[in-house]
């Protein structure tokens, strides 16, 4: 019977979509006890919104001054202090676990499994390497602790209507002051999150400058879908790197994703490879997106987006 | 101050890498190999520091086979002072490359080492932030802009939400993101001069290392394969094909 703690990712209000993914994946690893911990601040709400999910037992909330934003280096040494008597430490592989959990591990000294993606057995994982072009099924010796960051696109959101027990919970780490927070230049948006969404369309180097991306904002925004893009989109500057979808950027699963002037690179396709239904529109009739697309259309897409908008707004208007 | 660049040789990111039949592993076999692309970048980073007269010396580290030294003296051609090659002819964890870029950290004396944010052929993105715990000092991932005072740097890192800054005390570790910079290619004269540079071998023993694999990999198999789809020939066709299909209402 094993013992599963979750490192919560959240924004210092909301818990973060990552949580309840983790969640999922800790009860393939087989929990007995499944804890989630939230390092905060005040991680009141945030520690109520996790005590829902379903599966949880616990929800430990370690509020410091220090933990107002997450820093790896300062967190770590907490969740060491905090991870003794679990069998399993895992978070979330977004940008926040991904920091994090490799310097929890070496202060255990034990190893990590990235990505983890799929659990055959309490200690036998798949997990993807070199762009998800190879699945590797790896096994961990089963005594010692097991520290992993969970592919969030692999694993669905838990379920709710938990009602997990709260409790305050400190640790005697000492922090170091080494690293400071100076800023964070979040773009607000009221689009849905990327990782998180049912919908995305996403657009590539084909729309040539930031005014044109307009185009796939005007359809994202009829299907209620968030927008994502290449990386050559990023590095011309039409969008913020948030955006990036691929092996370097955000690995998505969407419902729906819509490649949008976008090649197919094999670093692109990475990010895309679980959504349920992929269509792309490019005028190449040989890219290598209609290779992975479920549904493909041939041609220019800036006749082809003005009038699928236009058409699923008639449709819905 | 000396700057440590940890370099990475991988299967270049241009080459569509194809799983062996029998599961051992991805054919390796006349298959280009390169720097790590992220590596490449933080290379790129500590040479201009260095230009900027913030570093005295770049070292670039790669802990691997003897192979290994052909994208070492590539470094040394883009612009590294010297290599050095840990020699380990087993596989390594990013724990164990961790623990030996440290030793030479100690030897060297270190004040930042940059590294890329992973390696394209594990994935697994987590030495430098290994390196960084074992270290005992601030670490800052996926960086994409960095800016070096005295004793301290302002770093900028690519996070979920956008971009996060933080101010760190030196010495640190620092890996890269895509955006930190454009690599500089390399001229020929330069791959001439690289020659001529120093490159010391040592090995895992002889810096007191030991890296044991944690993980077993029991097999590794090429990903499922998605579904062959259909084209459509308009707009009003797909329109209909993804209403048949229930993915837009
Ligand atoms: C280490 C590394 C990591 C990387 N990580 C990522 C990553 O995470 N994500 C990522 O996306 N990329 C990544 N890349 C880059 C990747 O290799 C490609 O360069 C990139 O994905 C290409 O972006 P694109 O498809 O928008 O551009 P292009 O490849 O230039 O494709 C543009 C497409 O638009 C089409 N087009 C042009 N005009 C029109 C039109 N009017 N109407 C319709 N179609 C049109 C063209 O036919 C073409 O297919 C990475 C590369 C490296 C080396
Ligand atoms: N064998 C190695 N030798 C030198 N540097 C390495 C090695 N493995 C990893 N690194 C560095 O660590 C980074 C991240 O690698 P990884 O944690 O394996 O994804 C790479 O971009 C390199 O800078």
């Amino acid at each position: 019977m094993s013992r599963v703690l979750v490192i919560a990712d959240h924004d210092g209000h909301q818990l973060g979509s990552g949580c309840s993914r983790c969640v999922t994946a800790a009860a393939k690893l087989g929990a007995a006890e499944l804890h989630v911990a939230v390092f905060a601040a005040a991680g009141g709400a945030i520690a109520a919104q996790a005590a829902e999910l379903a599966g949880v037992s616990k929800v430990l909330v370690v509020e410091r001054a220090e933990n107002a934003h997450l820093l790896a280096a300062v967190l770590a040494p907490q969740v060491v202090k905090l991870a003794a008597g679990y069998d399993y430490v895992i978070g979330p592989a977004n940008t926040f676990g991904k920091d994090l959990l490799p310097r929890v591990a070496a202060l255990l000294g034990v190893g990590q499994v990235s990505d983890l993606m799929f659990v055959e057995s309490a200690h036998r994982f798949r997990r993807p390497t070199y762009a998800g072009n190879a699945i590797v099924t790896i096994e961990s010796p089963p005594e010692v602790k097991l520290v992993a960051t969970i592919r969030t696109a692999s694993f669905a959101a838990a379920g709710g209507g938990g009602s997990a027990p709260i409790e305050a919970a400190s640790t005697d780490a000492v922090l170091p002051t080494h690293t400071r927070f100076v800023s964070i230049n979040a773009a607000k948006s009221d689009r849905p999150e990327l990782q998180s969404a049912k919908r995305v369309v996403s657009g590539g180097r084909a729309l040539a400058n930031s005014e044109n991306f307009q185009l796939i904002y005007a359809l994202a925004d009829r299907l209620g879908a968030a927008v994502g893009a290449s990386r050559a989109a990023v590095d011309a500057g039409y969008v913020p790197s948030d955006m990036q979808v691929g092996q370097t950027g955000k690995i998505i699963a969407p419902e729906l994703y819509m490649a949008i002037g976008i090649s197919g690179a094999i670093q692109h396709l990475t990010g895309i490879k679980d959504a349920r239904t992929i269509v792309a529109i490019n005028k190449d009739a040989e890219a290598p997106i209609f290779e992975v697309a479920d549904v493909g259309l041939v041609g220019d897409l800036f006749k082809i987006v003005p009038e699928l908008t236009a058409l699923l707004s008639k449709a819905s208007g | 101050m000396k700057i440590l660049v940890g370099i990475k040789r991988v299967v270049d990111y241009n080459v569509r890498v194809r799983v062996k039949p029998d599961g051992s592993g991805v054919a390796l076999d006349g298959v280009k190999m390169s720097i790590n692309p992220f590596d490449e970048i933080a290379l790129e980073e500590a040479l201009r520091i260095r230009e900027r007269n913030q570093a005295t010396e770049v070292i670039v580290v790669a802990v691997g086979p003897e192979e290994v030294q052909t994208q070492l003296r590539s470094a040394l051609a883009m612009g590294a002072d010297r290599a050095i090659l840990v020699k380990c002819d087993q596989p390594i964890e990013p724990q164990g490359v961790a623990r030996a870029l440290l030793a030479v950290i100690r030897q060297e004396q270190i004040g930042l080492a940059i590294l890329g944010k992973q390696a394209i052929d594990d994935d697994a993105g987590q030495t430098g932030q290994m390196l960084a715990a074992l270290w005992e000092r601030p670490q800052v991932t996926f960086a994409s802009k960095l800016e070096l005072q005295a004793e301290k740097a302002q770093v900028t890192r690519e996070v979920d939400s956008g971009l996060e800054t933080l101010s760190i005390d030196l010495p640190a570790v620092i890996t890269t993101d895509l955006r930190l910079n454009e690599p500089r290619y390399i001229k020929l004269p330069d791959i001439m001069k690289a020659k001529k540079k120093p490159l010391a071998v040592t090995d895992l023993a002889a810096l007191g290392v030991n890296a044991m694999p944690q993980f077993r990999v029991v097999k590794t198999e090429p990903p499922v394969p998605r579904a062959r789809g259909i084209m459509v020939k308009d707009v009003p066709e797909l329109v209909a094909e993804l209403r048949k299909r229930g993915v837009v209402s």
